[in-house]
């Protein structure tokens, strides 16, 4: 409202009773209505009951990425039940080297358990190898290495990998040697395969269609050479 | 303290005419106010929850009450009421007696009468909270007023006699 306007009513009020009544009507009851009782106030409880929807609905909606997670739960737990079956199905379990090694360290410790090391206890390997003649389908190659330090003990029919074989005992110090030896399913050369277990080197390879498995508390260097000599 | 809670409370009581229902109101209103919270950019802030609060009012009236609301106002049949304004000063305005003649002015009266003189608004400011036309605003704050006027005289009239 500009200032020529303002006058012209101040003016009009001035002369015009009906407006002036209503002009100070209107201010009186504007100033009546200005008191605080025509006013209402929130009571504190209402704040705490609104600050607390507030909480608990900022809880459901601002994190929707935590209920999205919680919707995925029983989603996950199929999907690793299934990679727990698949694993299962194609875990291809202990191989058969495995299985075979085991095998041969269940005989060698059997050996020097049963105090039956040897069926024939001789360093002569003329008396060795014929002796397993009738006991085996098969001639295990039987040698002494005494001059590379590793005696011939004697030989042993023994049982292991479901089958039996030729068990040739040598010795170097104070510690034995099994080597197993029987008919290889695959008649292929194959190199040496170390492995160590429950504290006892393995060495086993394939030759002339023999499997040899050399089992011994012996260090694995000490080993290595043994079986050199024996493929030699 | 959440912002403009007692303007909030004061709108939401005088469109419910219940302190219970003012209550629920506000607490819905203030719930709205903070899951539409993208939709406030910036300005005036007591305006927009106030909006909010009037809203909430009338879909809450429409469902608990719908009577009081669902008879259309008609602007027609009310509009005589300005014109007859009797030419009496009216002096020492009893704080209770208004409060009943609030009370019992209609919604659409006491809406735009309680956010001007007990919020102090501009008719601007009542026109957005209302979502009404700024003439439709102050044609309806000067029939409140003659209507307070009159009930008010009848008061004192009833007095003297």
């Amino acid at each position: 409202m500009d200032l020529v306007n303002h006058l012209q009513i101040e003016e009009h009020l001035r002369d015009c009773r009906s407006c002036s009544i209503v002009y100070e009507n209107q201010k009186a009851l504007k100033s009546a209505m200005a008191t605080d009782s025509l006013y209402f106030h929130a009571l504190p409880n209402l704040q705490n009951r609104i600050r607390q929807t507030l909480r608990v609905s900022d809880r459901e909606t601002s994190r929707p990425g935590g209920k999205w997670l919680w919707r995925l739960v029983p989603a996950l737990a199929a999907v690793a039940v299934i990679v727990v079956i698949v694993l299962l199905l194609i875990w291809p379990g202990p191989t058969k080297d495995e299985l075979l090694a085991n095998d041969m360290v269940s005989a060698h410790i059997r050996s020097m358990m049963a105090d039956h090391l040897t069926d024939v206890p001789s360093s002569d390997q003329h008396t060795v190898k014929p002796w397993f003649d009738g006991k085996l389908d098969f001639a295990p190659p039987v040698v002494d290495l005494a001059a590379d330090g590793f005696p011939l003990v004697g030989g042993r029919l023994d049982y292991a990998g479901s089958r039996p074989v030729a068990a040739l005992v040598y010795q170097r110090r104070r510690h034995v040697i099994n080597l197993f030896v029987y008919p290889a399913t695959d008649t292929s050369d194959s190199g040496s395969k170390l492995s160590v277990h429950q504290g006892y080197n393995l060495i086993h390879w394939t030759k002339s269609g023999m499997t040899f498995w050399a089992v011994s508390d012996l260090n694995l260097k000490e080993l290595q050479e043994f079986a050199q000599d024996i493929q030699n | 303290m959440l912002p403009h809670l007692d303007a909030a409370y004061n709108l939401a009581r005088w469109l419910t005419r219940d302190t219970a229902d003012a209550d629920d109101v506000v607490q819905e209103a203030f719930l709205r106010a903070f899951k539409f919270f993208d939709g406030f950019h910036g300005g005036n802030a007591r305006a927009w929850i106030l909006k909010i609060v009037r809203n909430t009012c009338y879909s809450w009236l429409q469902e608990n009450r719908g009577h009081e609301i669902a008879a259309e106002f008609d602007e027609e049949q009310h509009s005589v009421v300005a014109h007859d304004t009797e030419a009496v000063l009216i002096e020492n305005i009893d704080a209770q007696i208004l409060k009943r003649l609030l009370d019992e002015l209609p919604l659409e009266f006491r809406e735009v009468i309680i956010l001007r003189e007990l919020e102090g608004m501009s008719y601007k400011e009542i026109a957005g909270v209302s979502n009404l036309p700024l003439g439709t605003v102050m044609s309806r704050l000067a029939r409140a007023r003659a209507r307070l006027h009159t009930g008010l005289i009848s008061c004192l009239k009833g007095e003297l006699n």
